[in-house]
This record gives structure tokens, C-alpha cells and sequence, in this order.
């Protein structure tokens, strides 16, 4: 299914906004949405929120043979996959750009920077190794896929435990999760994505940019670094020129909001491990409150409105005085104005196919004067109101038209 | 890999480079009658072929069309043999999308596509031998086909990798720096005015490293723009020999 297009009032809208350094909703330039983080009942399974994006991770392994050229090596796998689920712009069955783009990134964030220790998931070098796979789904799109996805990912690899594997001779036990106590994974260090978005040309940035800011910006900047100030990937995209001291000045606000979210991070499985010690409950249902009707929610947005009263006199000061007219044409609801603040009208609709469009209009121009006519007879200052109704005259219909066919003659 | 040095403590590279030293360049334009601007590149070991078509009607789905500039749509393929193991699929893979669509990204702030609404411009490169720093490849000889072409651009888009080893910043990476230092930022710049078109970077690296990285990638990617201008100059020298102009 095709997107909805942006109009270009709301299109100015956003641009306007940024450029008084003014979100959507409220934030500062360099803030984040808030970040959730919930566990599901298994190891490995979890689910982040930034804001309303949405997206699910979880890990599984298995056993293979290891890759030709690296045989001590265990293997990692990443698939990120979009579903109409997330929106409906997204389909399910095309490989879109946007999907290749994500994909690669969480490839290279993760694997290339050695997160986790591949050569301790070697079980028989060269025949059998851990093949860990990493499936992520988006749930819902508001914006900023990428960096829910990668701290989603490195979350749930974080959380996830591996069956414990005993080695005797030539055979290979794999003792099941009831035998044994499964093996955390190690994970040398935590790299996070942090996406900036540029726009006019580069000259206004963000951090974290929701789904209607996506819309509208002319590029993306991810940096992905770790707690220890190290970056793992750079990427820029959608066709910016940025400077290098840009590129400089990201790095700095990334490794800022990096430590913040690694610190979020230890925390949500800090709780979860302790939860799962002492026996308490644990998983998504525990985590999502009872009694709450999602569908039907709107957060509460604080407004700014300290001084509103005093702005909306200086506005309403600025602008001209419109002239008091004594009995203004309003158009009422069924009757439409087309064109771009012109005082079009349509035609009336419920005109007979006979006629043409030219008798419709001066037919109108007729019925609008008539009106008047009758609006200056009648009291001085009453609001005209040109509908398609005829409730508030009253006029018995076959006269109407018959007044209507004098004047169809008088124009022939 | 582990008894190479990459940088000896001389100073010099596997190849015998000094770290802010580039490959030897030899680009040829004009090479296929066919395409509207062709051009071939070779960067020590990596040799690229760039092809562009335009601007022309867009092909395929009408959907595409943009009504105030042109599509540019970017192929990126390398050939089976380009590698030491034989590829098994040289395009439609991941890692091909993806380069494909950095090209198109690098191309689409670089042309002026502004002035050929409705049409589309065809770019495709293929590598035909692979020795570290493809994607700077396709970009240069990419560079000198559109210009082949007669396609205007805003500047010469000029590409180069650079990496990181004992806090030296290495420049123009061969297969083995890639791989060995782990370490490689692909950068490519405009460089009049020193508008930085795409930048990658994969691997570790320190946050205070990044600055001369990116300064020496900087640097090298503005000497390439200077042999990639003498290149052009004379081809067109040639060309209006040729042509009795």
C-alpha cells in the first residue's frame, strides 16, 4: 500500500518548527523519545520502545558446521524484517531500500565489531560451532527503526543463555535447559546506534527523529559507539553533504547519549535477573499494565502557555482590521470553496443535468444576488448564509423552481 | 594474518607505501562507443569499469518518474573472478544492494538533477578486480564517466578509504589492510568545497581517532581529485585532436 503523501502545509509546518528549534512533541534538539525495555518469559526475547516504536528481538541458537574460512569461529546471523504489521507502508514480500539499508547496518554495528566472542561458541573446531541467530520484527513504526533495532538486538544478546554443552571424546551433549544451568553469551562491549537527521541542507540536526521528521529530512547520520567512547560504525545517507566538524560535533552527542542508554540497558537486566531470582513474575504480559485501553489512549502533551494571552494580542494587533461588512456571505457546510483561499464556489449540485455550466454559474451569480437583495431588505447585520438547504427559507418547493425557471428564461 | 605487519617501524607500508601515500591511478575515458560516457580506473590492484546511460526516459515502472529531477539508479556488480575465491553471486546479494545504494546516495548529491525532470540516469560499475578499496573505485570511475557523459556536476566526486594502525592513520587501504586492521572509513568528497558526499566506517575506532582519520581520508581524497582533473584535461585534449577542433 502506497503512503498517504505529506501535504505541504504540514511539510512547511515541520520545517518551520525546526527552524525555531521546536519539535512535535516538545522535546529539546538533542533528546531522546522514552526508552522501555521488557523481557519476555525465555532468554533472549525482548522488546524496546522509543516512544511508540515498537520492535521485538530474539535470539536462538543451534548447531552447524563453522564457515570454511574461519573454523573456530561460531557464527552470527542477523535478520531484521518489516511487516505490513509495523506499517502498512511497508510490504511484506519486496526487498525494499529501506530494508537492505537496516539490515546492513545491524551487520556491521554488531558483527564487524566484534561485540560478542565468536570463538568461545566453538564446540568441535571445523565440524560444530553455535550458530547464533538474532531475529528482529518491528512492531510499530513511529520513526527511528534503526536505533530500537540495535539496542533491541545487543539487549536480547545480552539477556540470552545458551544450553550447556559437554564434550566427551568424540560425542557431543547437548544437556537440556532442565540438566543444566544454560551460558550467558560473553559480550565484550554494548554498540548502540544513535540516528541524527539533517535538515535544510544540513543546517538543522536532531536527534531521534520521529515518523513525521523522517518524512521530512533531507538526510540521516547513524554513529554507532559504545560505552568506552569507541565508534563502531559510521554511516551517513539519503544524499546530504555534511562538513567534517558536523561529523565531529555528532560523535561528541552520541557518545553522551550512548552512556545514558548503556546505563539503561544494565538496569532493565539487572531488574529482570533479579526478578527471575527471586521467583517473582516475570515476561511480557507482567509487563504491560492491566486495565489500560491502548487503542483509545492519547498521551497527555504538556503545551507551553505562559504567555499565549499576551502573543495572540500582539498577532491579532499586527494584522489589518478586515472592514465590518453589514451583512456578510458566509458559505455554510455543503457548499464548497475551491482553489487556494480564492473565492471559488462550486456549482450547486443538485442542478439538473440540462443545463450547462455556464447557465449554473450565472445561475448562482443569480441565487447570490437574489439573496443579497433579499438580505438588504431584509434587517441590516444579518449574516447571509449561502447553503444548499433550503430549511431556513421558506419557500414551497414548485414555486422555487419556478422562480428558478423565470430566471433561467430571463438569462436565455 | 598474524605475522604481517602492517606498518614496519620504518614506516612503511605491506606494499612498500609511506601511510599518507596514495596507489598509483591510471584512468581512461571514453572506452565504450555504445554508452553515452564510459570510463575505467585501476588503484594499484583494484581495477573498476564505470557505465552511464542518460539522461533518458525512465524505464521499467512509470511510478518512479519525479517530476522536478531525474532518478538516478546505480548497478553495482563485481565480476566472479574479481576475488581470490570465486563469487558465487555477483550481484543481488546484500553487500551489492547495499553499495549500490551508496553510490546512488554519493551520485544523487553530486548531479544536478535538477535539470532533467522526468528522465533517469543509469550508472552501473562492475569491479573487476578486487584488491581493498572498491568502493572508492566505483566512485572515482564513476566521477569520470558522468563527466564522460556530458551529465553536469556540482564537483569531482573523489573517494578513498582510510584506516588505523599503532596511531598512524593509513591511507588508500589494499586487501589486507582492510581485513587486518579491521579499522576502514570510505569516504567520498567534493572537494572544492570540501562537502563530505558519504561516509562509512565499520570496525573500532576510538573517538579521538576519528579526526585525522577523516583529516588524511580528506587529504587524499583532494590529491585524487587533482589526477583525476589531469586525467580529464587530457582526454579532451585527445578527444579535439581527434576531432580536428
Amino acid at each position: 500500500m502506497k503512503e498517504t503523501p505529506l501535504s505541504n502545509c504540514e511539510r512547511q509546518f515541520l520545517l518551520k518548527a525546526i527552524e525555531e528549534k521546536k519539535r512535535l512533541d516538545g522535546r529539546q534538539t538533542y533528546d531522546y523519545r522514552n526508552i522501555k525495555i521488557t523481557f519476555g518469559t525465555d532468554y533472549g526475547c525482548c522488546i524496546v520502545d522509543i516512544g511508540k516504536t515498537r520492535v521485538l528481538a530474539q535470539v536462538s541458537c543451534e548447531l552447524v558446521a563453522p564457515k570454511d574460512s574461519r573454523p573456530t569461529e561460531g557464527i552470527l546471523f542477523f535478520n531484521l524484517e518489516l511487516s505490513s504489521m509495523a506499517s502498512p507502508a511497508f510490504e511484506s514480500n519486496r526487498q525494499s531500500e529501506l530494508l537492505v539499508k537496516l539490515n546492513r547496518l545491524l551487520e556491521r554495528c554488531l558483527r564487524n565489531s566484534k561485540c560478542i566472542d565468536t570463538e568461545s561458541l566453538c564446540v568441535v573446531a571445523g565440524e560444530k560451532v553455535w550458530q547464533i541467530r538474532v531475529d528482529i520484527h518491528v512492531l510499530n513504526h513511529d520513526g527511528n527503526i534503526m536505533d530500537a533495532a540495535s539496542i533491541a538486538a545487543i539487549t536480547a544478546l545480552s539477556h540470552f543463555r545458551r544450553p550447556d554443552v559437554g564434550i566427551q571424546g568424540e560425542e557431543v551433549t547437548v544437556y537440556a535447559l532442565e540438566e543444566r544451568d544454560p551460558i550467558p553469551l560473553s559480550v565484550y562491549h554494548m554498540p548502540i546506534c544513535v540516528s541524527f537527521s539533517f535538515f535544510q541542507q544540513g543546517t538543522y540536526l536532531l536527534v531521534d527523529p520521529c515518523e513525521r521528521e523522517e518524512r521530512v529530512m533531507d538526510g540521516l547520520l547513524v554513529i554507532a559507539m559504545n560505552k568506552h567512547r569507541e565508534i563502531c560504525c559510521i554511516q551517513s545517507s539519503g544524499g546530504i553533504m555534511l562538513l567534517k566538524e558536523q561529523v565531529l560535533r555528532c560523535s561528541k552527542i552520541a557518545s553522551v547519549k550512548v552512556t545514558e542508554i548503556t546505563e539503561l540497558i544494565n538496569k532493565a537486566l539487572e531488574n529482570d535477573r533479579k526478578v527471575r531470582k527471586d521467583g517473582g513474575k516475570f515476561g511480557f504480559a507482567e509487563s504491560m499494565p492491566k486495565e489500560r485501553i491502548t487503542a483509545l489512549k492519547t498521551e497527555v502533551a504538556p503545551v507551553e502557555m505562559t504567555d499565549i494571552e499576551e502573543k495572540a494580542k500582539e498577532i491579532i494587533s499586527c494584522y489589518p482590521v478586515s472592514e465590518n461588512v453589514s451583512s456578510p456571505v458566509v458559505c455554510a457546510p455543503g457548499t464548497g470553496q475551491v482553489g487556494e483561499g480564492l473565492q471559488n464556489s462550486w456549482g450547486l449540485e443538485e442542478v439538473d443535468a440540462l443545463e450547462d455550466d455556464v447557465g449554473e454559474e450565472r445561475e448562482e451569480q443569480d441565487m447570490r444576488e437574489q439573496l443579497e437583495e433579499e438580505s438588504r431588505n431584509a434587517e441590516k447585520g444579518d449574516v447571509v448564509v449561502i447553503s444548499d438547504s433550503e430549511e431556513e427559507d421558506v419557500v414551497i418547493l414548485h414555486e422555487g423552481t419556478q422562480r428558478r425557471r423565470r430566471r433561467k428564461k430571463q438569462v436565455i | 594474518m598474524a605475522g604481517l605487519e602492517l606498518l614496519s617501524d620504518q614506516g612503511y607500508r605491506l606494499d612498500g607505501r609511506k601511510p599518507s601515500e596514495l596507489r598509483k591511478v591510471q584512468a581512461r575515458m571514453g572506452i565504450f562507443t555504445r554508452a553515452d560516457g564510459s570510463a575505467y580506473i585501476e588503484q594499484g590492484n583494484t581495477k573498476a569499469l564505470a557505465v552511464v546511460y542518460g539522461p533518458h526516459e525512465v524505464r521499467g515502472s512509470r511510478s518512479k518518474t519525479l517530476h522536478d529531477r531525474a532518478v538516478i539508479n546505480c548497478q553495482y556488480s563485481m565480476a566472479t573472478f574479481s576475488t581470490a575465491e570465486r563469487k558465487r553471486r555477483p550481484h543481488g546479494d546484500r553487500k551489492s544492494s547495499e553499495m549500490s545504494l551508496h553510490l546512488k546516495q554519493t551520485f544523487e548529491a553530486a548531479i544536478l538533477t535538477q535539470l532533467y525532470p522526468r528522465s533517469q540516469i543509469d550508472i552501473y560499475v562492475k569491479i573487476l578486480q578486487s584488491d581493498g578499496g572498491n568502493y572508492s573505485a566505483c566512485v572515482n570511475a564513476a566521477t569520470l564517466a558522468v563527466i564522460d557523459a556530458g551529465i553536469p556536476i556540482r564537483d569531482y566526486v573523489c573517494a578513498c578509504s582510510a584506516g588505523f594502525v599503532e596511531d598512524t592513520p593509513l591511507v588508500d587501504l589494499c586487501h589486507a589492510e582492510e581485513t587486518g586492521s579491521g579499522t576502514a572509513v570510505a569516504l567520498a568528497l567534493l572537494p572544492r568545497g570540501g562537502q563530505i558526499a558519504l561516509l562509512q566506517m565499520d570496525a573500532r575506532l576510538h573517538q579521538d581517532h576519528l579526526d585525522p582519520v577523516m583529516e588524511a581520508a580528506m587529504t587524499a581524497c583532494r590529491s585524487l581529485g587533482q589526477v583525476l582533473d589531469g586525467v580529464v584535461r587530457q582526454h579532451l585534449q585527445e578527444v579535439s585532436i581527434l576531432t580536428g577542433e
